[in-house]
């Protein structure tokens, strides 16, 4: 391992080029944190100063609780993801292969509809005290206790079954490719699978583990539909208590400030912790780990523990829904419900592009300039920890801003009227996706990007190519296991996304996620099962190639080290890049 | 290479997906006289009522639904909103949208013929077009008819402890029933009940007025405050049917007057680009078949006078609204949000 001093990239040879790029990416950083620069905006006018009131009363407690939830979801996802990841990594035991890509099956499911099903199974008409009573003859809830489900710790259960494949997913990927070399070492000292999981691996995949779970972090803060349900008050609840029963936008949007400046500095204390370690491997040599065999018992018990996760945050969940929707199928399966799936696939599949593409473009700058501009473009990944109708709001700021002027321009100049051209059409839809979910994109382009030695772009540039025609010919090709993964989270998160959408839809227009929130906040999720099922279904697919890509680019990674690299694109780079 | 031109591929589809008829055809919405409505209220509510209307009069009506932001998207959108119609419950929602500007007065003889004065803005910014009692749901298993509380003051008596249940406190419908409260008998009096209420509650308030009718089935609690048509709504669903199986309804009295009564609404947004098709599905709503089928379909009271209730609105009872100004309600609505929190109803 070595410390890289920090580099940059705007070589000497064409200097203009790479700041065409860096200006671009702060371009699109400024537009892409309108929303949030919209509601910083809002909370400097409040109709009434809040505080006062506030932390007398309901703010200690909601505070408290966003703390609770978050330790208890961070170790939750902590635990079940780098565990899982481990196994799956290192381990040889039956159903492995099926593993791999079986745990990032929860992501597919909303944790707002993973709550209404607990809910049914644990509550005292559920199935499960239902059973109890018949066994033991109770009558009423006074004549015994059952743990709450609607309660912190019935919330910290659910999150943590549905967000632990964001943190299984990086660390296992960082498991993968910690050097083989690295591993051996740590076991030639005669270190246990145990001793090294926990001296050796696991610091090494730190930075990929905290990554997973600042994004599940965020997340959490963001709810605000499985807290609601489950009567857990945080500051999200403060937020729109403020906001829609004060009516004082201003003093919602600071709250909404301090829940950023939270994730803010729970980042940073994680940088100041790491004090600018790096964590490279020195050898490409990554050749396929010897993987460790477990005994029958241990094989099996590792099997239980993989399955526990998947069958908790989705087979149950899933068979549930399952069910309904078999009993309500004539009256679900329609043209409407085609609409809905169409309007759903539509958006997810959009902004899955977009995001990605934006994150390429953000990373990218970000590579070639250092430290100033990688402060903008951390600021417009906080999206993910804003409440989505929130964030909702801040879209329209900015969007019916500039409908309006355009509008105004039109009016004065032509003396026709342009109305609205983008508030209240999907393009604005996308635009909220993309903001919301830039940071998970983001985070795997980047970590990607940087894993790949600068002496490549160096290499590149060096034979005459520019930074576009590096970026399109040596980087995305090496990274298209990340973008992959990238866009498929991007997708299955707006498929599952509801506050946003909701307030800024266009007309007559639903998707799978609000037509299922139409029923369930009436405590009818039956009759919208078919649909909150799509949801899940139409998220397993990318989620399976997502793995396959995963394990697949794995293999490639192999081939391309830095020798093997420049000697393959070195007689394609000169000749192409003459007419450049 | 395949990578590349694949992505180059799927980029393309996107793009032709994003440019397919859904664009088109929202901004053809807009000045074709079709009526285009912003709903806080659930669609399969008020859509029957739109189909009757386009039945009717041939008018479309596009529906944007969301449980909150719709007034910010208003206000944002400005002069150039394609939005004609606000619909919402609560009379707080409705003054926060006449309040924050984005209204327009309707002047129309059939409207304020039809609506009682208490139920309309003064100059005809909003319209009240239902009227929804909250009652209570007491168990008929373990409170004799004789024994229901008789009022909402009843509820914060000692001997309550531990049996009733309610949804959260922040709620605008427990907003306003302790907004009527403070209007009623001052905010120091209105502290005591409230604190009063929430030490009998059986557990955290959580949930809807429907769960809390649940709670009563599975032995929970004994009583619940709710809206008055869940009763006939949980009745026609299956499941939800033992429920209400489980409750009789009891119309409680606030300061001896009457029963605290709320109202939906609609407003004409003040940059309502099809005003007069608007005005004309205000008018119709506030019509006999509409609030025939407000109160058969949906169990809500007509706020017409004359129109029959429905039949089992009218089984389960005599409705005697309290007297207080709805502007009343709404005046302290601030007021009553910020005793909830300094009560801690929902922690």
């Amino acid at each position: 391992m070595h410390t890289p001093t920090q580099f940059s990239i705007t070589g000497p040879a064409r200097p203009q080029a790479g700041r065409v790029w860096i200006l671009g990416g702060v371009i699109v950083a400024l537009i892409v944190a309108a929303p949030l620069l919209a509601i910083t905006w809002i909370a400097l006018f409040p109709s009434e100063n809040i505080w006062p009131h506030l932390a007398s009363t309901i703010l200690p407690r909601h505070s408290w609780n966003t703390i609770l939830l978050m330790i208890g979801n961070g170790i939750g996802v902590f635990l079940i993801g780098t565990t899982t990841a481990w196994l799956v990594a290192t381990g040889e035991f039956p159903g492995r292969r099926i593993f791999e890509w079986a745990l990032l099956l929860p992501l597919a499911v909303p944790a707002y509809i993973v709550a209404f099903v607990y809910t049914d199974i644990f509550e005292f008409a559920g199935p499960v005290q239902g059973l109890l009573r018949d066994i033991f003859g109770w009558q009423t809830k006074r004549d015994y206790w059952f743990p709450e489900i609607r309660s912190m710790g019935g919330a910290i259960f659910v999150m943590s079954f549905v967000l632990y494949p964001y943190v299984y997913l990086l660390a296992r990927a960082a498991f993968l490719e910690q050097s083989v070399s690295v591993l051996e070492v740590s076991r030639t000292l005669g270190r246990g699978p145990w001793k090294t999981f926990v001296s050796v691996a696991l610091p090494l995949a730190r930075p990929a583990i905290v990554v997973g779970i600042a994004l599940a972090l965020m997340e959490t803060l963001a709810d605000f539909g499985t807290v609601d349900y489950f009567a857990v008050n945080t500051l999200t609840v403060s937020i729109f208590d403020v906001w829609f029963g004060m009516g004082n936008a201003g003093g919602a949007a600071q709250i909404a400030l301090v829940m950023l400046a939270f994730v803010v500095v729970l980042i940073s204390l994680e940088r100041i912790g790491r004090r600018g370690r790096r964590y490279h491997n020195t050898s490409t040599r990554h050749t396929a780990q010897s993987r460790y065999r477990l005994g029958v018992a241990r094989g099996w018990l590792a099997t239980v523990i993989c399955t526990l996760p998947i069958l908790i945050g989705f087979l149950i969940p899933a068979g549930v829904l399952t069910r309904h929707a078999i009993v309500f199928f004539d009256q679900s399966w329609n043209a409407a419900f085609f609409g809905f799936a169409r309007n759903s696939l539509m958006l997810a599949t959009i902004a899955a592009f977009a995001a990605v593409a934006i994150a390429i473009f953000l990373a990218y700058g970000r590579r070639m300039s250092g430290r100033a501009f990688g402060v903008l473009s951390r600021i417009s990944l906080l999206g993910y920890a804003v409440p989505g109708a929130v964030l909702a709001v801040g879209v329209l700021i900015p969007f019916a801003r500039l409908d309006n002027a355009i509008d105004s321009l039109a009016r004065d100049w032509f003396g026709v009227s342009t109305g609205l051209l983008l508030s209240g059409t999907i393009f604005a839809l996308v635009f909220a996706y993309v903001v919301r979910f830039l940071a998970v994109a983001f985070g795997a382009v980047e970590a990607s990007l940087g894993k790949i030695q600068p002496n490549m772009d160096m290499a590149a540039r060096s034979l005459g190519a520019g930074p576009g025609r590096t970026l399109w010919r040596i980087h995305l090709p090496m990274i298209r296991g990340s973008l992959i993964a990238a866009g498929t989270i991007v997708f299955v998160d707006s498929m599952k996304e509801l506050p946003a959408t909701l307030i800024l839809r266009p007309f007559n227009f639903d998707t799978l996620a609000t037509h299922v929130y139409q029923f369930a906040s009436d405590e009818l999720l039956e009759q919208s099962a078919l649909s909150a099922l799509t949801i899940v279904l139409a998220g397993i697919i990318p989620v399976i190639l997502l793995s396959r890509a995963l394990t697949d680019a794995q293999r490639k990674r192999r081939k391309i080290g830095f020798f093997e690299a420049v000697p393959t694109l070195s007689p394609a780079l000169p000749t192409k890049s003459a007419g450049d | 290479m395949r990578f590349r031109t694949s992505l180059l591929a799927a980029a393309g589809l996107t793009a032709a997906l994003a440019s397919s008829p859904v664009l088109a055809a929202e901004q053809a919405a807009i000045n074709n006289g079709e009526v285009n409505v912003y709903s806080y209220r659930q669609p399969f509510l008020i859509q029957p009522m739109f189909d009757a209307f386009t039945r009717d009069t041939g008018v479309k009506v596009n529906v944007v639904f969301a449980p909150k932001g719709l007034v910010e998207r208003l206000e944002q959108e400005g002069r150039n909103s394609p939005a004609d119609l606000i619909f919402t419950v609560d009379i707080g929602r409705l003054s926060d949208a006449y309040d924050s500007g984005v209204t327009q007065a309707v002047q129309s003889a059939e409207l304020s013929g039809a609506i009682p004065e208490a139920f309309r803005q003064d100059n005809g910014h909003w319209y009240g077009l239902t009227q929804r009692a909250r009652i209570l749901y007491v168990s008929k298993d373990r409170v004799p008819v004789n024994e229901a509380p008789k009022s909402y003051e009843e509820l914060a008596d000692p001997k309550w402890k531990g049996r009733i249940c309610t949804r959260s406190g922040s709620h605008v419908y427990q907003v306003a029933l302790t907004s009527a409260m403070i209007a009623h008998h001052g905010l120091e009096k209105a502290e005591d009940w409230l604190r009063g209420l929430k030490a009998n509650l059986a557990r955290k308030p959580q949930g809807n007025d429907r769960a809390q009718v649940k709670a009563i089935k599975e032995g929970e609690c004994d009583v619940s405050i709710g809206n008055n048509y869940y009763y006939g709504q949980m009745l026609q669903n299956e499941e939800q049917f033992a429920w209400a199986q489980s409750v009789y309804p009891v119309f409680p009295t606030i300061a001896n007057t009457g029963t605290h009564v709320n109202i939906s609404g609609v407003a004409l947004t003040k940059s309502a680009p099809n005003k007069q098709n608007a005005v004309k599905l205000m008018e119709f709503l506030a019509g006999d078949l509409a609030q025939q089928m407000y109160a058969e379909q949906n169990f809500e009271y007509p706020i017409v006078a004359g129109v029959p209730q429905g039949g089992l609105i009218r089984s389960m009872g005599e409705l005697k609204p309290d007297t207080l100004n709805l502007d009343e309600v709404a005046a302290n609505r601030g007021t009553a949000l910020k005793l909830i929190n300094e009560v801690g109803y929902n922690d």
